[in-house]
């Protein structure tokens, strides 16, 4: 110990800053992937109303959806694997579905109220276990010209059933 | 009856808790043991009635009181006795008892340990243990009470409450909702115990560290007394990631095992800051270093384990896993801000006297790899932390909520993965203290050689992408280390003793069980990464609607159609079994059965793979659709998996490894531990 300590105080300052500048080098290169990471993968979360708003501005843009499914619209062609639907708009806020009611409540709401803005989805794949009416779909994509959600991922919860854990369900 | 048996005890217990607390400082403050001697009674009189409160509710939930709340939203009358037992942690409300249940038994196993010369820290785990279970009967008293009855009034909705309100009556639902058959898995139903006891596990050592700052005795007694504490709380932490991992695999049919969901990584998280932990104990009791960066990570860890709890529970990000949104969210972010709060003031209180007993002095010393591998793992700890709370920063900051998916994490994590696998081969062969590139060097030419010719393999076997290039490499080369390590350390006693190869590895291991241990985990970590490489890289899939008799042809694998059954089982689901024969170039190796259950109760379809699994791949079948009419056909996704089972058997090993590091020493103190290693030391230390 005395001997690795005199050690220290000889090579001093040139001692100590090597483990300084090598860890600056390795915090500086975790900030960097974090922030490249950030940039490269961001999803923008928006409401169908606030997309509907935004229009063609967002086009291009990988976005997170979240809507009501609306049971009757569920069309699933087997042969092509191709699974169409439409969802309602619900708030995008936590605390807004709460003061709403819950999510069972506002999903209900959402799905019979025929004025609430609506988005077509189309998404390639297995159907989902969890897909059905009033089930809340989160989905990951971009939109189309045609104004059709293109769903690269489909997530999926039942609030109505259960209160523990409802686990994903989640393709692509 | 029962349900006011349980309440009560949890009352009691609530009023004991403070109770300890009090007469803990009180004893402290006035220097009397016998106060002291009181608050241990009161710890240890916890478990005894949590258990009868867990009792109480097996009972509602074994006999069917669907007039409690809890019971009729986690269990139905179909359901076999051992998933209501189980039920227990179905749910929100009896998770938590059963997580102060488990909490309650871990403290009190403590305090009823000799406490000899470690005397002065016993008040003060007891505060901080009774503390933390306080917090959490608060929680499930006054907002997550699992005894709570529904109760219809004259007027409007039926009413939930615990005791009966004016005018009401009693309302028995005939039958409960049941668990969720997603759930109903072996690996689903021991997933969360295994949790919970690694969270409950590692409030000890936070206790221990606490009470080291607050008596001042902050040598590294506290950390050689919860080294084996952290190792079980680690122990418990690992396997319960594990079988998520594997209960995701088998039952959520989507060829998966990890899915970067908030929920997970809230496990995760005091799984990295553990981690790191373990490592940096060891530099604090060899060298008398890092003792204010163990102390953060020991804090970090405890609040980290305490907002996994949270985050699971409150609902305040949009996790797939839907827990229920409740109002315990905003006390528990309370109570990780005051935990962390006093905590930080106590570190900061005794900063001057952790001083380090000694400086770094070589950048490729033992003790700066260490530092390093906690940089890394703190980074990945980092990336997860940030994904998780990056919604709520960007709305707060732009009002546009934006979220990161997967790729966000495995882009970020990938790299510090791989630095971590490298510092695996690196640091067993580097010395303490004085370490050059020259006698690294010498020590690391022969492993690394080694897996260089491996890597040569690989690419002669066809292996062409850059990233499974290197993850291999990596592999081989943590792999060789490990190995060496092994054969020098039983070559050293064979010549020593005469020991035959055999018996020295096996005592070699057996008499130095920390550093063997750790060196099983190592080789454990590479069989996981084979297993992931082979997963993420090479995954590969197809699927499509074929009618009997034709086929879909993913690789060397051709999988054809035969036939389809569709039933109803006893169990109240409707089964939809398909019948598909394998072949691997063209030569018919077996049938697997994919399946579709359908359970009429819930209304929840479930799909399960049929799956064959080998040493070089896994064949997954999902059945998808299909028409009543079989002519039309069904459809089917198929994934090729390689080596994925490697991932599992890497973590049999990875827990081995941890028992053996964990088992308890038939010598009290570890000199005979220490003369050994200095024997095997690499590099001349």
């Amino acid at each position: 110990m005395e001997q690795s300590a005199a050690t220290t105080t000889q090579s001093g300052l040139a001692g100590r800053s090597k483990f300084i500048v090598g860890g600056l080098l390795i915090v500086a290169a975790i900030i960097y992937l974090i922030v490249s990471s950030t940039q490269a993968s961001a999803q923008y979360f928006l409401t169908v109303e606030e997309l509907n708003a935004k229009g063609s501005s967002v086009m291009g843009r990988d976005l997170r959806i979240s809507g009501a499914v609306i049971g009757d619209t569920i069309q699933y062609d087997s042969q092509t694997l191709t699974l169409r639907f439409t969802v309602a708009h619900i708030p995008g806020d936590n605390s807004e579905v709460e003061a709403q009611g819950g999510l069972a409540k506002v999903l209900h709401e959402a799905v019979i109220d025929a004025n609430r803005p609506r988005l077509q989805v189309v998404y390639e794949g297995v159907k989902p276990d969890l897909l059905r009416d009033e089930a809340q779909a989160i989905m990951t994509g971009r939109i189309g010209e045609d104004g059709v959600f293109h769903a690269e991922e489909l997530l999926l919860k039942c609030p109505t059933k259960y209160e523990e854990a409802v686990p994903e369900q989640s393709e692509g | 009856m029962v349900a006011n048996l349980g309440y009560g005890a949890l009352v009691i217990t609530f009023l004991a808790s403070l109770y300890g607390v009090g007469a803990a400082i009180y004893g402290v403050r006035k220097n009397a043991p016998a106060w002291v001697d009181s608050a241990r009674n009161a710890m240890l009189l916890t478990w005894p009635l949590l258990t009868i409160s867990a009792l109480s509710i097996i009972y509602l939930l074994v006999f069917g009181h669907f007039e409690v709340e809890y019971v009729a939203a986690v269990t139905s009358k179909s359901m076999p006795l051992y998933l209501r037992v189980t039920a227990l942690w179905g749910g929100q409300a009896g998770s938590l008892v059963f997580w102060t249940w488990l909490m309650s038994a871990f403290a009190s196993a403590v305090t009823l340990r000799k406490w000899d010369r470690d005397r002065e820290f016993l008040p003060w785990v007891i505060v901080v243990s009774l503390v933390t279970l306080a917090f959490f009967l608060v929680m499930i008293i006054f907002f997550e009470n699992p005894f709570e009855r529904l109760w219809s009034v004259p007027l409007g909705n039926p009413v939930k409450a615990m005791f009966q309100p004016a005018g009401a009556e009693l309302l028995v639902q005939s039958d409960g909702r049941g668990l969720n058959p997603l759930l109903r898995h072996p690996g689903m139903i021991i997933h969360p115990p295994m949790l919970y006891l690694g969270f409950v596990s590692f409030v000890i050592p936070y206790a221990f560290a606490m009470a080291a700052l607050i008596t001042g005795r902050t040598d590294d007694r506290w950390i050689r007394l919860t080294r084996r504490w952290t190792l079980v709380a680690w122990l418990f932490l690992s396997l319960g990631l594990l079988l998520g991992g594997r209960w995701a695999y088998d039952v959520l049919g989507w060829g998966g095992y990890w899915g970067w969901d908030p929920v997970e990584i809230a496990a995760f998280m005091p799984w990295l800051s553990g981690t790191a932990f373990l490592h940096s104990v060891m530099i604090q009791e060899k060298r008398g270093m890092l003792k204010h960066w163990n102390m953060v990570l020991v804090i970090l860890t405890y609040d980290l384990v305490i907002f996994g709890t949270f985050l699971t529970r409150s609902g305040v990000l949009s996790s797939v896993h839907a827990f229920a949104q409740s109002a315990i969210g905003p006390l528990f972010f309370a109570f990780i801000g005051l935990t962390f709060i006093t905590s930080v003031a106590l570190l900061l209180h005794r900063w001057n006297e952790l001083k380090s007993e000694a400086h770094m002095t070589s950048l490729l010393s033992r003790e700066a790899l260490f530092l390093l591998n906690n940089l890394l793992f703190l980074g990945i700890l980092v990336v997860c932390f940030w994904g998780v709370i990056f919604p709520l920063i960007s709305e707060l900051v732009t009002g546009q909520k934006v979220t990161v998916g997967p790729p966000f994490y495995e882009r970020a994590t990938g790299p510090l993965f791989g630095g971590l696998l490298l510092l695996m081969g690196i640091a067993p062969l580097a010395a303490w203290r004085h370490s050059t590139a020259t006698t690294l060097g010498r020590a690391i030419w022969k492993p690394f050689i080694a897996s260089l010719v491996v890597l040569g393999a690989i690419l002669v076997g066809g292996v062409r992408q850059p990233a499974a290039l290197l993850g291999f490499w990596l592999a081989a080369f943590v792999s060789s280390v490990t190995l060496y390590e092994f054969w020098r350390g039983a070559l050293a006693r064979h010549h020593k003793s005469g020991e035959g190869l055999p018996v020295a590895i096996w005592r070699l291991a057996s008499r130095n069980r920390r550093r063997y241990g750790g060196y099983v985990i190592h080789l454990g970590v590479v069989l996981m990464a084979i297993g992931i490489i082979g997963i993420e890289i090479f995954q590969s899939e197809t699927q499509g609607t074929i009618a009997q008799g034709e086929q879909l042809t993913l690789g060397k694998y051709t999988v054809r159609y035969d036939s389809l059954a569709n039933f109803d089982y006893k169990d109240g689901r409707n089964i939809a079994r398909a019948v598909v024969s394998v072949y691997k170039d063209d030569q018919f190796i077996g049938e697997l059965h994919p399946r579709r259950d359908y359970y009429y109760e819930s209304q929840q379809q479930m799909t399960i793979p049929g799956v064959r699994s080998t040493w070089e791949d896994d064949l997954y079948v999902l059945l998808v659709d299909w028409q009543p009419v079989s002519a039309d056909g069904a459809t089917f996704k198929v994934y090729h998996n390689p080596l994925v089972n490697w991932l599992w058997l890497g973590g049999v090993v990875f827990i081995l490894g941890t028992l053996l590091a964990a088992w308890p020493d038939r010598d009290p103190e570890p000199v005979a531990v220490r003369v050994s290693r200095v024997g095997y030391a690499p590099a001349g230390d």
